[in-house]
């Protein structure tokens, strides 16, 4: 049984609320930052834990604290990241919804910290009801004393207000966030500077993440010596995955890092294997843009090492042969699934998503879309396969903001260790008809049709 | 293609306003452009759910913004309606996780069922299915919105159900 620090307490009665949460010992963290720690002192803390950003970049969060600017005397802005929109992820929301206050006590330690007196929580649009759970748990935890003037009686002030978004996905970029914040479109702001110098209203400005946010208290109460002590390597604590499609037990689940990917699939405690006796094709380890990786590279990496549930573990190969840990949306596909109208579904949602600001990845992203349909379809043309490969290249680090990238990696890795099946599909339209048409026949059954053609 | 321009009665009412003045006081005197995505969510949720050009305008005179101020958030972001939809909307999730679930199928019968494409409402404006891009719900899927709310672990029999107890009136839209 993995150690948890975030969702430990999640199934206490009535956890969402102050008065339940505050008697299992919540907002000691704020009274311990604030009666016996400097600000810096937090901040090292969390530098010590090696705790690294959970929306996906994997970014060390204390040295992220580092930079924000101290000098110029602006205000500073704590803003956390609840955009959660990454296909395959649905951790934060879980947090938010069933243990708010977690959330809000990370936010008031974590704005000490970095001397923030003003701070927001950006929330997708569609997380409505969750907003408004958000917004009932400050004014619990403002009417207790941990919020507004003098908190605590330690002359620290902080407000700390919830804001929705409009829905859109690129609005989980950190200055896409910070430009929707402003109350304009969510286009990314050319970086630098970086929003530790200039943010919110050109105040310097941090971004973190929900599940981020949340796991300070516990390193400020214990040590961040002691959060390093869980995990492995420099992929240190514990992470909150989510777990969906072809799985016995889709969810939420939080695990120390380094637990290994054959237990997190198979173990009951985690997803329990797969939901019928179909079997495992791939594997997408940290939502929708992270490579997708074939059944022979699940469990061990190429080098035969067991492939485990960490930063390092999940990219061992580099795109050839792994993936990324990312936001940790684990999507799981059996046999019945096709990687063609799986990377078409996801492109799809990359050309709707696309903010339009650059132009690789505004058209980019429509004709890979465009071209994916009509493989999908039996209108494919043999010569299909390298343009999807050379648009995805001309849009791969040709934009502001990561979406681009992000868009194009899913299609190369699809490509690269799924070719045949973008074979069968323009060689025999005629089987492809019905959308479903590896249920009745799994492309292992038809592989062998695709290399008796030559073109 | 026919642009229609449909009317819309504006009621800024003082409950609204009140809360409008809420938003606005969580960003500091000069900075209340930032309260422009919350307040469009609760005049819409105020107005059969969409925002005309005129509501628009009047939100903008609010906020003291330039209209352009608000048409180009308007239409940037997918939560806002720039047409009368139906009241009860059906937003399936259709990303990959709710299609190893069967949205499709589900999308299909839905559709079916009320006799409608995706995307046009029924004609007594009660319904309307549209396909939205990951809600963050995929370990529940196939699932949908449904006004301030999710409707997750979807089968034919639920959405059934929902079709009924929208006819009926019993299905609660916001959280106010």
């Amino acid at each position: 049984m993995s150690q948890k620090i975030l969702l430990d307490k999640i199934n206490v009665p009535g956890i969402k609320t102050y008065e339940v949460y505050r008697k299992e010992g919540g907002y000691a963290s704020v009274e311990k930052a604030i009666k016996k720690m400097t600000p810096d002192e937090v901040v090292e803390e969390v530098k010590t834990s090696g705790l690294r950003g959970r929306g996906g970049a994997g970014f060390p969060a204390g040295m992220k604290w580092s930079f924000i600017d101290k000098k110029s005397g602006k205000p500073r802005h704590l803003v956390c990241n609840a955009d959660e929109s990454e296909p395959g992820t649905f951790k934060d929301r879980y947090l938010m919804e069933f243990i708010p206050h977690l959330l809000i006590e990370g936010m008031i330690t974590s704005s000490y910290a970095l001397g923030a007196n003003l701070s927001y929580i950006y929330i997708r649009g569609e997380y409505m009801w969750i907003y408004k759970i958000l917004e009932r748990a400050i004014a619990e935890a403002k009417a207790a004393g941990f919020l507004g003037k003098n908190i605590l009686g330690s002359g620290y002030d902080l407000d700390l207000y919830v804001q929705i978004g409009g829905g859109a996905y690129i609005c989980g970029e950190e200055t896409a966030l910070i430009e929707s914040l402003e109350g304009k479109r969510g286009n990314p702001r050319i970086k630098p500077p970086f929003p530790a110098v200039s943010g919110l209203w050109s105040n310097p400005t941090v971004v973190n993440n929900v599940e981020t946010i949340a796991a300070v208290p516990w390193i400020v109460n214990n040590s961040g010596a002691d959060y390093a002590k869980i995990g492995i390597g420099r992929s240190t604590g514990t992470k909150l995955i989510s777990a969906s499609g072809h799985i016995k037990n889709q969810g939420v689940y939080e695990i120390e890092l380094g637990l290994s990917v054959y237990e997190f699939m198979n173990s009951d405690e985690y997803c329990g294997g797969m939901s019928s006796d179909r079997p495992l094709k791939a594997f997408v380890p940290g939502g929708s843009s992270v490579p997708v990786l074939p059944a022979h590279l699940i469990y061990k990496t190429a080098a035969g090492e067991e492939r485990l549930m960490s930063y390092e573990s999940l990219s061992d190969g580099g795109f050839a042969t792994g993936s990324m840990l990312g936001s940790g949306g684990f999507i799981v596909y059996n046999d019945t699934s096709c990687i063609v109208r799986n990377t078409w579904n996801f492109s799809r949602f990359y050309h709707h998503e696309s903010c339009g600001q650059c132009s690789p990845c505004r058209e980019g992203t429509g004709w890979m879309e465009k071209v994916l349909h009509r493989i999908e379809n039996g209108h494919g043309r043999e010569e299909d396969i390298d343009l999807l490969l050379s648009i995805q290249s001309k849009i791969e680090g040709n934009t502001i903001c990561p979406l681009g990238d992000a868009a194009a990696w899913p299609v190369a890795a699809a490509i690269r260790h799924f070719r045949e099946e973008f074979e069968y599909h323009i060689r025999f339209p005629e089987k492809i008809k019905n959308r479903d048409h590896f249920v009745a026949e799994p492309f292992e059954k038809v592989k062998h049709l695709v290399s008796k053609v030559t073109v | 293609m026919e642009k229609t321009h449909y009317k819309q009665e504006i009621n800024i009412t003082e409950t609204l306003m009140s809360r409008i003045n809420e938003l606005i006081s969580h960003y500091p005197d000069d900075k209340i452009k930032s309260a422009l995505l919350p307040v469009l969510h609760e005049v819409q949720d105020a107005h059969d759910n969409w925002l005309s050009i005129e509501l628009q305008d009047k939100v903008a005179e609010i906020l003291k913004l330039k209209p352009i101020e608000v048409y180009e958030v308007v239409t940037f972001y997918t939560m806002y309606n720039q047409r009368p939809i139906g009241k009860y909307m059906f937003e399936f999730c259709q990303t990959s996780p709710c299609c190893l679930n069967g949205v499709e199928d589900l999308m299909d019968y839905t559709c079916n069922k009320l006799g409608v494409q995706v995307g046009e409402p029924t004609s007594d404006g009660l319904f309307e299915v549209r396909g939205v891009e990951c809600l963050g719900a995929c370990g529940y899927a196939p699932m949908m919105q449904l006004g301030d709310f999710y409707k997750e672990h979807l089968n034919k029999e639920k959405v059934d159900q929902l079709i009924a107890d929208c006819k009926d009136n019993k299905i609660v839209l916001h959280d106010k």
